[in-house]
């Protein structure tokens, strides 16, 4: 009766912390439904004009582009640096590759607004040189996100690789492979669900990513996430509500996603 | 003997860029910020000198660690009763738990504040519930103020908070539990005298993770402080590109970063303490 008792108010307490969380959510869909100009409730007059007037705008859907073109780029080169970072250093797993592990992942403990800082530094410097890859450029921010995602996907790939069994390196090598043999037919084809799923992380990552792109960036690029920063700073429109739900559905799926391949990979751990 | 050089020059080839890259995009950088701190606008130690004696960084100080301790203090709270039903609770509620974690972390944090300022507006859906209940008359002032930076904090924090002391809570053997209960203690007691004594590591690591996350991000107390309840981040982002002010955003920064690297020497002394005493 007792044990009844406390699991029933910790999970009535718990109805509220999980209200918490999916409120502010929840709160945005009705608000891109509606009919007037500003931002409201819908009020029994559900439209989709501002989805339209979205897909209409020419300044949302060049903010897309780049969005999309950035991601791109930033995750997949983030993933393979990952790749072969994770890779190297579970060949060699030495105190020296563990202490490079320590400090490939220090700027993830940094604050994004001094990491943002930094790569304000940094691509005033580099646009010094190259103006084409510096400040306010999209191959700037493709630096700049390749910077800030990095860590993250170094992390998700030492974590597929630990289980990983040792053996099979052994093994390639004793058949007579090379290194390259090994990395790309044996160790690698192992990874493909953690190679995909550190990209996807990237992916999401790179999208979202706003604290960084505000300092590296001015008029000649605006990403989806600047865009709407700039637009809840100067006057809110409900364009902000529609871009949102699209977001919300957009990283819902991916989410959902991820957790399939997640969801294939220990399928297949476990029938291995 | 060539060979196994070879292969271990191969394999140095695979480590070496990131590391490398990173030290060339991140670290050097890093080194010309703090220049910058003692540097601009005029050499020497002048901004170092303003962060401690100006009175208006002093109060912007002030507040940041005061809306920093109170949205950890409340994330964890959160944290602490989402991650007991995660952990201990029945399936089916694990799994809502589990959602209702993971979805809104991977939401962006412009989303999440913009849903706040939907929600808690004037004419938001909890003023329009609280006066249709009858609690208020008119529309209370609940964005644009502390209360909503603390609200958009905490909404951001709790997932940070629920990933160590899960993992605490994990590792806690069950029985001790049902020993106590077992030995007739109550529901409170049990929790106040058992469970929570034994998660003091994650309770630990989740408050310092948390306050280190609340010092350094900007975007949800720019959007719901609406420019009256500046914090540290957001400060230096308005020194950096409003005042133009380099040499005191540098300065803060490291002063932030000289702060945040005692808090993880904290952490990593105070886990250390634990392994001993275990």
């Amino acid at each position: 009766m007792d044990a009844k008792h406390t699991g029933h108010m910790s999970r009535s307490m718990a109805v509220f912390a999980i209200g918490f969380l999916l409120f502010p959510l929840l709160a945005v869909v009705p608000v891109s439904f509606t009919s007037k100009r500003y931002l409201s409730m819908p009020e029994g007059h559900w439209s989709l004009r501002h989805y339209a007037a979205l897909f209409s705008s020419s300044d949302w859907m060049s903010s897309i582009v780049q969005s999309v073109l950035v991601a791109a780029c930033a995750s997949v080169i983030a993933t393979v640096l990952a790749v072969t970072f994770s890779v190297g250093v579970w060949y060699v797993r030495s105190r020296i590759a563990k202490a490079m592990v320590a400090l490939v992942l220090v700027p993830m403990v940094i604050p994004p607004v001094i990491s943002a800082m930094v790569l304000y530094f940094m691509e005033t410097k580099l646009g010094s040189w190259m103006p084409s890859a510096g400040y306010d450029t999209l191959p700037g921010v493709v630096i700049a996100h390749i910077v800030v995602i990095t860590p993250y996907c170094v992390v998700t790939m030492l974590v597929a690789l630990s289980p990983l069994d040792r053996r099979i390196e052994l093994a390639a090598r004793n058949l007579g492979a090379g290194l390259a043999q090994t990395t790309f037919m044996v160790v690698l084809p192992n990874l493909k669900l953690a190679i995909a799923s550190t990209f996807f992380l990237g992916l999401a990552l790179s999208w979202e990513e706003i604290s960084v792109t505000l300092f590296v960036t001015s008029v000649n690029v605006n990403t989806v996430p600047r865009h709407i920063w700039t637009d809840l700073r100067d006057n809110i429109s409900p364009g902000v509500a529609a871009i949102s739900v699209l977001l919300l559905a957009l990283t819902t799926a991916v989410l959902l996603g991820r957790m399939a391949v997640q969801h294939l990979a220990a399928r297949r751990q476990t029938t291995h | 003997m060539n060979a196994v050089n070879s292969t271990a020059f191969k394999r140095a080839l695979l480590i070496a860029p990131l590391p490398l890259l990173l030290a060339l995009l991140y670290g050097l950088p890093l080194a010309g910020v703090i220049g910058w701190s003692v540097t601009l606008p005029t050499p020497g130690l002048e901004q170092y000198r303003q962060v401690v004696t100006d009175p208006s960084i002093r109060d912007m100080l002030l507040r940041t660690l005061r809306l920093c301790l109170s949205s950890t203090v409340l994330a964890v709270a959160i944290g602490y009763l989402l991650s007991y039903c995660w952990v201990f609770a029945s399936r089916p509620w694990q799994r809502v738990v589990e959602i209702a974690v993971f979805v809104p972390m991977w939401i962006s944090v412009l989303v999440r504040a913009f849903g706040w300022l939907i929600a808690l507006g004037n004419e938001g859906i909890l003023n329009t519930l609280l006066m249709s209940v009858g609690l208020i008359h008119g529309p209370v002032q609940m964005t644009r103020n502390e209360f909503a930076v603390v609200v958009g904090m905490v909404h951001f924090m709790v997932p940070y908070a629920v990933f160590p002391l899960s993992s605490s809570m994990r590792q806690i053997d069950r029985r001790t539990l049902l020993a106590a209960r077992g030995l007739g203690a109550g529901g409170l007691r049990t929790f106040w005298a058992v469970l929570v004594p034994q998660t003091l590591p994650g309770l630990l690591g989740a408050f310092l993770i948390v306050f280190v996350f609340c010092l350094g991000f900007f975007i949800t107390p720019a959007i719901l402080g609406g420019g009256q309840t500046t914090m540290i981040a957001e400060y230096v982002y308005l020194q950096m590109f409003q005042t133009n002010n380099w040499g005191l955003g540098a300065a803060l920064s490291v002063v932030l970063l000289a702060f945040i690297g005692l808090m993880a020497a904290l952490l990593m002394w105070a886990s250390r303490v634990n392994k001993l005493v275990r």
